[in-house]
């Protein structure tokens, strides 16, 4: 088991478990990304400061320190 | 008859303007009511013999209430009264809305579902089975394209069936885990013959969301006793089952599981497509090492658009104004009158308007970033380098929009949710230099500085301007407005093209907001100046020079008496005090009284800060930036020093009047403005005392 953060471009996963303060997890839950959703990494930006993930039909964009907190079985 | 009242409802780009703009078409009258920090649109029409308002709340991902926008759609939904949700969803996405549709369907009002978007869902391969939802969730659904229009009439026509209609309880169908345990307690209420409003269903899952509301109302009453045992160990269950004890994350999931248990049952003939259009754009714009570059130059194009293509009509504006002015005064006479109405009025409000294709072209360029789904990417960008400054992500379109004028860049701070991070955003907008300061350096940097570096200088002022702001924000972020970081979670939407009405609308709009300030605002503050320039009224004075102006010889002696006796009455009028008056404060940095005064009228405009030079250094009110011999007044009469000084005091004092009251309305207080001015002004003054003491030194 790994953290979103750990992942590069091109990799596939499914979300684990979700470790954030509540409002955080609401967040991610209203945008489609909760325990077993599939998810890719589409891109990052320079120093992976920020990724865009796919998530369903659905690209989000997340800083580093948000990515952290998201643990995946890679697949 | 009664108002029939809609709240139409959806997630952020789904399409809920357009879709606003295609039922009520030309009819409406759309009324923008601006909050604080959000705007939640009204419309009202009429249709079928109903009178029927709309309201547009901003879009909501979950009613969570996550950001500022968010909290006025739940606490719309929750407090208002309303008759009925309209929610909108996005066919090409589906799974996610469903989300939002779960949370509205437990609200226990009547709704209608618009499955918005069909005709790109078509184009996609996407086929949903709306009869198929309809059954799913019992509310009915219908088909619509705000973009082709298709569908609309159908959607009203069961909008107002629905009105008529008594309320039909709708179904949301959650695992048999937290059905079972429903249906227990449910039973449970039952047997006690438990009185409630409630349905003994909604009542049971209040419970078991923990809902504070109706453990208050029910922790008083006997039944609390014997319910509470059954209600723990039910919570129990669905702990153990779902591996957590965090009920919303519990709901959080049935939610996501009946949303997709819902798409595996209507979304069809789904056919997979390669790569998307979205994927292939994305592809360059966001590309590691070309995706900045890319955005400097968009940006850097658009204020060549900005400037280059809005001085054309900006010419023609100045045009119409000197010549209204010249009229008025054919009118009013040469008097009093003539003069308040001509030179106070008249200019005042020029000045401003004349910034009106500026704006235009700005507004226009930043809602075509907006709607096409770009700004999403650069704020994805541009995050990682903002966020060591304590900035956002978001924070960078307020910013660019600065250096155009301040007034818009308060204003679009509002796409910011996190209070803090907007007020950082808001204190160091004014660091970016607007156009109205361009006249103060253009006219500084020549009568300074070699013509060749002229240029430079000016680069550099912009540069160094925002890298201060930059530091501000970092120093706010520490010490004032401290605070956990607003998270970075975004969602990218889809490339879309934008919709040219809507584009059209928002600039037109914009444009007609800013008209309404230039004749009203603008009017009055252009007024107050002419007054405290003009006045209190010395006849002695006039007199003596009204006959020497009379005696003298030649064209040239003329105008130079004309310009002494202006300087005289300005130094003896209120304006003069007051720059008399203060003019100690900003000795340390190099400044006299005349510096003083200009600086002080910029308050009211940065344009007004080069005329007041203007005629304090004696050349008569109409100087512009190009005028040789101001530059040869100023060489002659400011120090090297003072004059770096003035243009560090320029660049990041309080912001014009116009700015600073939209500042206020935009961080919804005084008490900010009142920061904001002792803020810029220490660093104002701070940085003029040391660039005047390093110029010193030169």
């Amino acid at each position: 088991m790994i953290k979103l953060s750990q992942m590069n471009a091109g990799d596939k996963a499914i979300v684990v478990r979700i470790d954030a303060n509540e409002e955080l997890k609401q967040r991610f839950f209203s945008l489609g990304l909760h325990k077993g959703s599939q998810l890719q990494i589409k891109a990052t930006s320079i120093a992976k400061s920020t990724m865009e993930i796919e998530v369903g039909t659905t690209l989000l964009a997340l800083r580093y320190e948000e990515a952290k907190s998201i643990e995946v079985q890679k697949i | 008859m009664k108002e029939l009242v809609i709240a139409l409802v959806g997630q952020p780009n789904v399409g809920k303007s357009m879709l606003i703009n295609s039922i009520a078409d030309a009819r409406l009258k759309v009324g923008n009511f601006s909050g604080v920090t959000v705007e939640k649109a009204e419309v009202r029409f009429s249709a079928q013999e109903h009178f029927i308002k709309i309201v547009d709340l901003p879009g909501t991902y979950s009613l969570n209430d996550y950001t500022q926008d968010e909290k006025v759609t739940k606490d719309f939904l929750e407090n208002e009264p309303y008759d009925l949700i309209i929610n909108v969803v996005d066919a090409t996405n589906l799974e996610r809305n469903l989300y939002l549709t779960t949370q509205l369907l437990e609200l226990g009002k009547k709704m209608i579902v618009a499955l918005n978007m069909m005709d790109e869902a078509q184009k996609e391969g996407i086929c949903v089975d709306h009869e198929q939802l309809s059954s799913i969730l019992g509310v009915p659904c219908v088909k619509v394209s705000a973009a082709t229009k298709k569908g609309i009439g159908k959607l009203l026509n069961r909008t107002i069936d629905i009105f008529n209609f008594p309320y039909e309880k709708s179904k949301l169908i959650y695992s048999d885990v937290v059905e079972e345990e429903i249906e227990k307690l449910s039973f449970f209420l039952k047997q006690k013959r438990y009185k409630t409003e409630l349905t003994y269903r909604d009542l049971v899952l209040k419970l078991l969301q923990n809902d504070p509301k109706i453990y208050q109302k029910m922790h008083d009453e006997p039944i609390w006793l014997e319910l509470t045992p059954l209600l723990k160990e039910a919570l129990e269950h669905l702990y153990l089952h779902h591996e957590t004890k965090d009920v919303s994350e519990i709901f959080a999931e049935e939610r996501a599981s009946f949303a997709r248990g819902v798409v595996t049952e209507v979304l069809t003939c789904k056919k997979s497509i390669s790569k998307t259009i979205t994927e292939k754009i994305d592809a360059l714009l966001i590309h590691k090492i070309f995706g900045i570059p890319i955005f400097i130059a968009l940006m850097w194009a658009l204020f060549q658009l900005t400037f280059e293509l809005g001085s054309i009509p900006m010419d023609w504006i100045n045009l119409f104004f000197v010549s209204l002015g010249t009229y008025a005064k054919t009118i009013f006479g040469d008097g009093e009158l003539g003069s308040m109405i001509a030179d106070g009025a008249i200019s005042g409000v020029g000045a401003v308007v004349m910034f009106l294709p500026n704006i235009v072209i700005l507004f226009f360029g930043i809602s075509l970033l907006e709607t096409t789904g770009y700004m999403a990417r650069v704020a994805f960008l541009l995050d990682g380098f903002f966020h060591r400054f304590g900035l956002h992500g978001k924070s960078f379109i307020p910013l660019v929009t600065g250096f155009g004028c301040s007034v818009p860049a308060y204003m679009s701070a509002r796409t910011l949710k996190n209070n803090k991070d907007r007020l950082i955003t808001l204190f160091i907008i004014g660091f970016m230099s607007c156009g109205a300061k361009l006249p103060v350096y253009v006219l500084f940097s020549g009568a300074f500085f070699a013509q060749e570096h002229a240029g430079n200088v000016l680069f550099l002022i912009y540069i160094s301007g925002a890298f201060i702001g930059l530091i501000a924000a970092k120093f706010l972020k520490v010490f004032v407005f401290k605070g956990v970081d607003e998270p970075f979670v975004m969602e990218m939407p889809k490339y879309r093209l934008p919709s040219m009405r809507l584009i059209w609308h928002t600039v037109v709009s914009k444009a007609i907001m800013y008209l309404k300030k230039a004749g009203t605002f603008i009017l009055g503050a252009s007024l107050l100046i002419w007054f405290a320039s003009n006045y209190p009224k010395y006849p002695d004075i006039e007199k003596t020079f009204a006959q020497k102006i009379e005696l003298a010889q030649s064209a040239e002696a003329k105008i130079a008496l004309e310009n002494e006796k202006a300087q005289q009455l300005l130094e003896k009028s209120f304006l003069g005090m007051l720059g008399k008056s203060t003019d100690t404060l900003f000795q340390p940095i190099g400044f006299d009284w005349k510096m003083t005064v200009a600086l002080e009228s910029g308050l009211a405009a940065k344009e007004v800060v080069v005329s007041t030079l203007g005629v304090l250094y004696a050349l008569g009110a109409g100087v512009d930036e190009g005028n040789e011999s101001l530059i040869g007044e100023l060489q002659k009469q400011i120090p090297f020093a003072s004059a770096v000084s003035f243009i560090i005091f320029v660049m990041f004092y309080l912001p014009c009047m116009a700015a600073s009251i939209v500042f206020t309305k935009e961080t919804g207080s005084y008490k900010y403005l009142f920061y904001l001015f002792i803020f810029t002004t220490v660093v104002a003054w701070g940085l003029a005392f040391v660039g005047y003491r390093i110029a010193l030194l030169w």
